[in-house]
């Protein structure tokens, strides 16, 4: 090769490589509306290409939805609400017209202006009104006004072994109900030894004030309480402290629930599928995940209510609309959603797919999520669940049938926030054995007080 | 062991800025330079020739082109959107409107700003007195191995080649108070166990520990080419003087990697000050915020509390603390030179 050719050639990769980052970085154009006239709609909520079976199932909807509608032109993208990706998305004007949030996230998507005003277009959706009017009111803003759909609804409660239960000489069928049977039998599955520990609390990352929340709402409290436009912690109460003593008698006393207290809620996820971890606080979705990533079996896992019973949390999931959609995306976009998400015309049929494909039915999660206000509508769903139910139903019975007694609670404004402080006093409790427990909530008062004087 | 003399020479006589431009340029464009009228950097030179010359340096200025397309995209570009985010409250849909220094009060009033910054300071220092000396120290070690050096080289360098998160995620299931690996062997050497990162007291110091074992192996390495540097000479005749293993070392081995020393010093503490993966993988912040870092509280102000004025607020004054450190060390170090 002469040296010339050689630059020649040098000169066109470089051009080449250029044309190709610029051409990566410009944005291609989105206006909604394909070639052959269908409404083009990209979605995200495709499970990973890892996740085989969900990923199977998901595909198979999309197909049935195209068939059914052939004027829309579903383009799905995989995964769901990632902070670290999302802003950029939406910056890049990336995001996906249809996105999935969790429950935190509605609140602040709708102050930023990110999520479109669907109220207009919602007296079309069909079954919309037999969804819980509180899982709707997540999705709207002061006014009423209306930017998501939600497509399930979880509630906290008490996830245990029953293997380590009956090893311990407890009943799995009655799972404690109050906090003090909760520290009994964390005592006697510890005694069962082998590294086996009796109650196990989620710590860091803001899980820890998560759960604290949700326990908080067990004993009838408030994390936070409105005052006219204002904000207040609400927290700082007897109740609250006596659920923390009880706590601390757990960790420090009885010593039944070991000593690495740093932990993720995965790290008692992993600790459940391993038959190392008695109890602790989780919602029903934690049941098919511990399943299918941690070894566990539908047999051994029980669900009971949170104890305490006077409040939970709930959280959920569903989705929203990118402000950028057209009218006409907006439609398509619930036509979708109601199609998939809150649709009992196909709980059948879906229900039918998964027992072919030997999937989980008769768990308040998908197929049959747990959305219904009491009606035909429920029961229906219900009465599908139950005479198809492939795993144990009556291992979640004790958490269906106190269900409706136990209050669902969203969760207090600028959450993260909040959990972060609450963390702290979890920690405190669980690393120091000598944590002055009103010091502590003292502390994190103040610090929640000063996030709503912000405000 | 000794270098060649000529070199030597060339080295002891030649300052090394001058030095160093004598080598790098071609002979080739020397003569040529050296044929224009005018003498060397004056311009008036004839037309042709300076046309050769700057065909010949089109490769050259094409390369750096592309350098520098590549660091404006993704150094300078991020940088500068840095400091005009931090004067903004930032919205991506209705656009970001200024607000003077809204950001900045957000990030001082804060409860966690002094905790974060004594956080990583106190990192900063301790990963200094703990793991500063000891690539040095494994450096001269190394170096005294003839035969087994390069096995010992990989050895140390390992770790660096460890994902940082891998690393992270080992140490925790190490740290486990009841039944971890190192408590474990403490306690069968009879020596007292920590709850390690399972207290406030001790959990700073067991991130430092981590973060020193997983990056020594960098400066290991850098050390232990500087040592080989060092000509033999020198040792020999300290040894003739009778100086003993430790006086050579402070008087040979030392000052002749002084430089070194202190740019890893330099560099070391710019790292650390910067410290995130341990703290985030390990311990979320906790027990009790006693592993809340500058870093740590940048992250969570930009994906958990989504405000990114204040998460980059936060990166600028971390950035013009470590640049007036910088500033100030190379000040110090560089007057006491020579």
């Amino acid at each position: 090769m002469t040296r010339s050719a050689h630059r020649r050639r040098v000169a066109l990769a470089t051009t080449a490589v250029l044309a190709l980052t610029l051409a990566a970085c410009s944005s291609d154009d989105d206006g909604g509306g394909s070639e052959d006239g269908r409404i083009q709609l990209d979605i995200n909520g495709q499970p990973p290409g890892t996740d085989a079976r969900e990923l199977a199932i998901f595909e198979a909807e999309v197909a049935a939805f195209e068939d059914a509608h052939p004027d829309i032109d579903i383009v799905p993208h995989e995964g769901f609400m990632e902070p670290e990706t999302f802003n950029t998305k939406i910056a890049s004007g990336e995001l996906e017209d249809v996105f999935y949030v969790y429950f935190t996230d509605p609140a602040r998507l709708i102050e930023q202006g990110y999520a479109a005003d669907i109220t207009d277009y919602l007296d079309d959706v069909e079954y919309l009104d037999q969804v819980k009017p509180e899982l709707n009111q997540v999705f709207q803003d002061a006014e009423g006004r209306q930017y998501g759909i939600p497509t399930a609804n979880y509630s906290m409660g008490l996830l245990y072994n029953r293997d380590l239960f009956e090893q311990a000489g407890l009943d799995p069928n009655t799972p404690p109900t109050t906090w003090e049977e909760v520290r009994t039998a964390s005592a006697a599955i510890a005694e069962l030894g082998g590294g086996v520990t009796g109650y196990g609390e989620c710590a860091i990352e803001n899980t820890g004030g998560w759960h604290l929340t949700s326990e908080i709402y067990s004993t009838g409290g408030q994390v936070a309480t409105q005052e006219g436009d204002s904000w207040q912690a609400a927290f700082n109460t007897p109740e609250t402290t006596a659920l923390l003593e009880n706590l601390q008698a757990m960790r420090w006393e009885d010593n039944s629930m070991g000593g690495d207290q740093m932990r993720s809620c995965e790290d008692l996820m992993i600790a459940m599928g391993a038959g190392q971890l008695g109890m602790y606080v989780a919602a029903p979705d934690n049941i098919p995940s511990i399943v299918r990533q941690y070894e566990g079996t539908y047999e051994n896992l029980g669900l009971g209510p949170i104890p305490g019973g006077q409040g939970t949390l709930i959280g959920g999931e569903g989705y929203m609309i990118n402000a950028d959609a057209s009218p006409e995306q907006i439609e398509a976009a619930l036509t979708w959603l109601q199609w998939r998400f809150v649709n009992p015309d196909e709980t059948e049929r879906r229900i039918q797919d998964r027992l072919a494909d030997d999937q989980p039915v008769g768990l308040p999660m998908p197929p049959t999520p747990d959305i219904w206000i009491d009606g035909p509508t429920r029961d229906s769903v219900e009465a599908l669940k139950e005479a198809n139910a492939n795993v144990p139903i009556e291992n979640v019975a004790p958490f269906m049938d106190a269900a409706p007694t136990i209050p669902g609670q969203i969760e207090p404004p600028s959450a993260q926030e909040v959990y972060a402080l609450l963390d702290n006093v979890v920690q405190g409790v669980l690393t120091d054995e000598n944590a002055d427990i009103g010091a502590l909530l003292d502390e994190a008062e103040t610090g929640v007080n000063r996030i709503y004087d912000a405000l | 062991m000794a270098a060649p003399t000529s070199r030597r020479r060339v080295t002891d006589k030649v300052p090394a800025r001058r030095r160093r431009s004598v080598e790098k340029v071609p002979a080739e464009r020397r003569r040529l330079r050296d044929k224009l009228p005018g003498g060397r950097r004056e311009g008036g030179q004839l037309p042709a020739a300076r046309w050769r010359l700057l065909k010949q340096d089109l490769t050259a200025y094409g390369f750096l082109c592309a350098a520098l397309v590549v660091f404006a995209f993704f150094a300078w570009w991020p940088a500068i959107r840095n400091v005009v985010l931090s004067f903004q409250e930032v919205n991506f849909v209705r656009g970001s409107s200024w607000v003077g220094l809204e950001n900045f009060q957000y990030i001082f009033d804060d409860p966690l700003f002094a905790t974060a910054w004594r956080n990583s300071a106190l990192f900063s220092l301790y990963a200094l007195v703990l793991g500063f000396g000891v690539p040095f120290v494994t450096a001269v070690l190394i170096n005294e191995f003839r035969h087994v050096r390069a096995y010992f080289r990989v050895l140390v360098y390992l770790p660096v080649m460890l994902p940082p998160v891998v690393v992270a995620l080992m140490w925790r299931w190490f740290y486990q108070p009841d039944g971890g690996l190192i408590n474990e062997v403490l306690g069968t050497v009879g020596l007292p166990t920590s709850e390690w990162i399972n207290s406030p007291d001790t959990s700073l110091i067991a991130l430092v520990i981590v973060s020193t074992w997983a990056n020594m192996g960098s400066a290991t390495l850098i050390y232990l080419a500087a040592l080989q540097t060092i000509p033999g000479e020198l040792y020999e005749s300290a040894e003739l003087d009778g100086a003993g293993i430790f006086k050579r070392l402070w008087h040979v081995t030392i000052p002749q990697t002084r430089f070194v020393i202190l740019m890893l010093l330099l560099m070391q503490v710019i790292a650390t000050m910067q410290v995130f993966t341990e703290p985030f993988v390990m311990t979320g912040g906790g027990p009790q915020d006693s592993t809340v870092t500058v870093m740590l509280l940048v992250y969570r102000y930009a994906f958990q509390y989504n405000n990114f004025g204040a998460a980059s607020a936060m990166s600028l004054l971390l950035l013009l603390v470590l640049a007036v450190f910088s500033a100030a060390y190379l000040r110090v170090t560089r007057s006491r030179q020579i």
